[in-house]
Formats: C-alpha cells, structure tokens, sequence
C-alpha cells in the first residue's frame, strides 16, 4: 500500500505552504500530488513555484503527480492547463498529470502522454468508461469519494487489465464546486473582488445546520464536508480494494496523521486503535459512509 | 441570425403535448427509473408512452430528445444499455447523455443515433466538450450553468459541436454532475440515482420553533408563521456561518435569462433549454407560451426585441421563490 498526500485544498500563505512542504519532503509519503486545484484566482504560489516545491520533492524520493483544475472556464485556466501537459510531454520537469476534466484528457492524450491518473472529478462509475481512460494511457485511478468500495471493487473486477486504484483516505470530503465563492458571499462580497478572504482559513468555514450541528464547509468556490472522511478504522477492507490511500492536507496534524496510516499500515497499530487516537488530530467527528455505500455523512461500524 | 431552438421538459404525456401545442421545437423526456436525473415517483415515460409522445410531436414536425444522463454502475449497466436500445427503436431524435463508456455503446451499436452531452457530463470548456465528439460524435453539448457569456461565446468558437444552454427553471448553484452534496447528506445523488434531495428522505415538522424541514434527520430549514415554507433541497437551506444564519449557499430562486436572449443569439447559441421535467403540465404551458413569444418576436425584428412586463410577471408566477436571477452569466452572483 502506498501513501498519497492530496493536492492542497485551502488557501494559505506562501511561507505556509513552502514549510508544509518542507515538512512532508521528510516524511513517509511515497505520492505528493501539487498544484491549485479549486480557484484560479489564488495565486501565493504560480505554476512555475509549484514545479519548483516538485522538484524538491522529487529530490526527497517522493513521486509528485501535477493536479489540474477542477472546473475550467477561462482561456487561461486552458493555458494553465495546456502547461501542465507540456511539462509530462517534454520531460521539463517531467511530473505525472492527475486529470481532473475532460479537456485535461483530450490535451493529455493529444501529446501522446502515456502515464496520468485519472482523477476523482472525472466520473468514472463503471468498466467501460475506466477502459476508455486507460486506452488513453491512465495508469492509475483515483476514485471518487462517493463510490462505496464494494462498487470500486465490481468496476475493478470487470477489467481486462487492473489498474492502480486510490482512494480518499482522510480529510474533509471535497463534495461540489460552483461558479460561486461561497466564502466572498459569507463576507457580502462578489468572487471578482473578493480580496482573497479564503487566505489563511487553514481548514476552511464551517457551516451548521440552524441546531448548530456541523454539515459543510465553505472552501471558497468548493463546498466539502464538515465531519473528517477516515478511513483508517476500514484499512483492513481497503486493502485488496485499492492500492494508494489519500490523505487531504489540513491545517495542523497533518504529518502526524501520514504517521498513523503508515503505523497502521506497517503493522504497529491496529486500525481501531489508530481511528480513536485519530479523533485527537481531526477538525471535527469522522465519517466512513460512502465506504460503506451509505450517507456520507454517516459513521458506519460493523455490528 | 441562426434560429434558437426551445427545448422544453415532458415530465409526463399531457406535459409533452402542452410543450409542443405551445410551440416548443423539441421536448425532453426520460424512461420511469434510475436512467434520467429527474427519478421522482410519478413522473416520466413507460414505453407506450414515449412511442405515443413522439407521434404526437412528430406529427406536428417536432422532435423528441430523451434523457439518459445518469452515470451507470457496473452492477445496473445492462438497464443503461438496454435503455440506449429501446431509445434507438423508439425513433427519438436524439439522446442525452453523460457517462462517456454509454456513448461508446451508442456510438458503436446505434451509430445513426444522434448524441447530445448532457449538463451532468460537467464540461465547461471546448477543450472538454471536444474530447466528446471526437471519440463519440457528440453533435450537441448542454453547458454546465457555470460560465459568463463572453465565456460562452468563446466556447462555441472554438468547437464545431453546437451549444444549448439552460434560459429558465431550478438553479443548480453547483456545477451539474460534481456534485455530491446529496449523496453526503442521503447516500443517493443525482450522478448515480437521478435525484437530489430526493423525497423520500423529507421530513415536514409542525414544532414550537416553526416549521422545520429536513433531509435524512438534519436540519435543512425552519420557516416562522406565515412564512412559505419550500422543499428542502439542500443547497438552497439556512444554515449557520460564524453565528449569522442565511442561505449560505443560494436562495429559492429560478434562473430566467430572457433579458439575455439577443446576445444569446449573437454568439451563435443553438437551443435553449426550460427545466422543470418535475413540474407540472400548467408550468409547461406557461413557460413554454412566453418563451415561444420571446423567440418569435426575437426572430421577426432582433434589433428591436424587449422584453414584456408581462412575460416577467408570467414567469415570475411559476419561478422557485417567486424570484428569479441571471445566475452565473450575471457576474455579481459569482
């Protein structure tokens, strides 16, 4: 089993980043994937310093895949994206792509690029749409959070050739994205001039419900969970699922968290044991639902 | 100037036959299960009835477009399948779909069927919308309501695939088909089971507080005395951020561009669409009646269309919230 760290989901500033990444370049992480994945108009670190934290990165021994936007609108987001390809194509600096749109796909099979992932905002729910991207030279899916592992496993089965599957480990669960900021409205004011509030909000808003119960949370244009997606109670079910785990940056304990997937993973700790001393190092209670095929929201335990 | 087409939604026979009395060009309609992303109890076509709906267009030089954009599993991928088949012998003009391993299917085994992406297929650039139609021949693509229209604009530049875009009904605020809050909040969601929010996980309160709705046990709204309490889709709820309560997300509000209509024709748009399959025959005819005189009169003289009070006010009648927006073409709404 392989350890992946997700690609930074929050806004926060320059020297935040530069040192967390310091920090995971030391670590027992075997997959970093970089790069701005919710907002194009974040901008603390430009694609040129994201290759750069990559390069560092890969001194370390670490793989580090390049992510590209989720929601592409503009000829500039295009233009971002169309560097992201050229970088996998012309080997400078040579980083495997995570797609994460269609347009993405087209570029990257277009430059007759053979190595990507497929990333989790692609859809992919079955066999025949996984072969499609695999005869387009994915080599690794990273699936969808709401698809219950007993799903992955049938589309898995039904293939001609496996394929490296991984799945969201740990984190707030990325669950929408809109046209919208949602953290400009919270502040009344409009996405075009919303000067960056989303900055330094290390894990995000958190939205309840009118009986104070924690459901979402504001991620500028993305709205994602509340509770902690954990799935270090299931690793035992996991495994022979999937063969990399994600973990979701946060704002504190990050590290410390990759250490309790890998002491759990190497034997040292028991999945249960590790979900309870977890509890200590969320921003809020854990949820396995979609896992399990049920609510996301819910914390299912086996009877 | 290219003729707009209206695409008007049939959540039932007497629905499509009021669209195409009132001058739609093309209905959308989908199969009674899990196939189409509006899978409400009551609605939708058995197959008698999708062959009766398209005579009944057909017969009046209109066309039928079926909606089959749900992504399949690999457990019920034969009912998707199996769909695309009976879509093909019906004689629909076209299907609507999202999941690219379907339209391999349909591209392999119908390849006269005409195919359409879907707003769930959420591609939002001409580099997305390409991929489409270069593997399966997409010749038309519903855009996501995300984009501004200089960005829409750009779009149908730079792709020979044509654009339909959504002019009125429900909101999405979140980009169709990347959305998974329903999913986390009841397990089903409108990618793999048709339905947001759907109606078997509301609850309706009568408590001391007001009247609370909620969606599988959490708290989507409460609506004080006198206030018209509306359905608990979960993103259109008040909800608490830093002690202010809102609708953090978006209001109760229906989505009307008719204001927008010359420069939607300027920028080569091919359809627009009317949402609303879940709504009743009474909101067609209305709907479909103001939208039919908007374009007609569009058509007639483009340089001096205006819009009517009295369309607004009609359509106001049968907007969510009594309220209505430009949404995302509208940059301040971002």
């Amino acid at each position: 089993m392989k350890l992946a760290l997700g690609p930074l989901l929050y806004y926060w500033p320059r020297q935040s980043v530069l040192d967390f990444y310091a920090d995971v370049a030391d670590s027992s992480i075997d997959s970093v994937y970089l790069g701005e994945t919710v907002c194009s108009r974040r901008h603390e670190l430009r694609l040129e310093d994201w290759f750069e934290v990559g390069r560092v990165l890969a001194a370390a021994g670490k793989e580090v895949v390049m992510s590209s936007q989720g929601l592409v609108e503009s000829e500039s987001d295009l233009k971002t994206l169309r560097r992201i390809v050229r970088q996998a194509a012309d080997g400078q600096p040579g980083f495997r792509v995570e797609a994460n749109d269609m347009g993405a796909v087209r570029l990257l099979t277009e430059a007759g690029v053979r190595d990507w992932v497929a990333g989790p905002t692609l859809n992919i729910f079955n066999p025949t749409t996984l072969q499609l991207m695999i005869d387009g030279g994915a080599t690794r899916w990273a699936v969808a959070p709401e698809i219950s592992g007993a799903a992955l496993a049938e589309v898995r089965a039904a293939l001609a050739t496996p394929i490296e599957t991984e799945v969201f480990a740990h984190g707030r669960l990325p669950l929408a994205h809109s046209a919208r900021c949602f953290t400009a409205r919270h502040f009344n004011l409009q996405k075009d001039t919303c000067e960056f509030r989303c900055l330094a909000i290390n894990d995000g808003i958190t939205l309840r419900t009118r009986e104070g119960e924690p459901f979402l949370t504001l991620n500028g244009v993305q709205t994602q969970s509340a509770r902690v997606h954990n799935l270090l109670g299931d690793i035992d079910d996991v495994q022979g699922r999937a063969e990399v785990l994600r973990i979701s940056p946060q704002g504190s304990h990050t590290r410390d968290i990759i250490d309790l997937f890998r002491a759990v993973l190497d034997g040292m700790r028991s999945p249960v044991g590790a979900l309870a001393e977890a509890r200590a190092l969320m921003v809020e209670a854990p949820c396995n639902g979609f896992w399990h095929g049920r609510a996301g929201v819910d914390q299912y335990v086996a009877a | 100037m290219n003729r707009i087409e209206l695409v008007c939604p049939a959540g039932s026979l007497p629905a499509l036959k009021t669209a195409v009395d009132h001058g739609a060009d093309c209905v959308y309609l989908g199969f009674k299960d899990a196939t189409n992303a509006r899978n409400f109890s009551g609605l939708n076509f058995e197959p008698a009835q999708v062959r009766e709906g398209i005579a009944y267009a057909h017969a009046r030089g209109r066309k039928v477009l079926l909606a089959l954009n749900t992504y399949p599993q690999a457990a019920n991928w034969p009912s998707w399948t199996a769909a695309i088949d009976r879509a093909a012998e019906s004689g629909v003009d076209a299907v609507i779909l999202a999941d690219p391993g379907l339209m391999a299917y349909a591209a392999r085994t119908h390849p006269q069927l005409r195919l359409h992406l879907s707003v769930q297929g959420s591609a939002t650039s001409y580099e997305a919308i390409e991929f489409y139609r270069e593997r399966f021949g997409i010749q038309r693509a519903v855009l996501p309501r995300v984009l501004s229209l200089a960005q829409v604009e750009n779009v149908i530049a730079n792709t020979a695939v044509e654009i339909e875009v959504f002019g009125f009904g429900g909101l999405c605020v979140m980009v169709e088909g990347r959305c998974a809050l329903s999913a986390y909040a009841t397990g089903e969601s409108p990618n793999c089971n048709g339905a947001c929010s759907p109606g078997r996980h509301v609850r309706w309160e009568e408590t001391p507080r007001g009247m609370e709705t909620r969606l599988n046990g959490i708290l989507i709204d409460r609506f004080a005395n006198g206030e018209r309490a509306g359905y608990p889709t979960l993103c259109k709820g008040r909800f608490e951020v830093n002690d202010e309560t809102y609708y953090a997300l978006e209001e109760p509000t229906s989505l009307n561009t008719l204001e927008l209509l010359p420069e939607l024709a300027r920028i080569g748009i091919r359809a627009i669409k009317i949402e609303g399959r879940q709504r009743s025959p009474a909101y067609v005819t209305q709907v479909t009646r103001v939208w039919r005189a908007a374009l007609d009169r569009l058509q007639a003289a483009p340089a001096a269309f205006q819009v009517t009070p009295a369309w607004m006010a009609e359509l106001n009648k049968v907007s969510e919230g009594q309220s209505h927006t430009l949404g995302a073409y509208y940059r301040p709404w971002k």
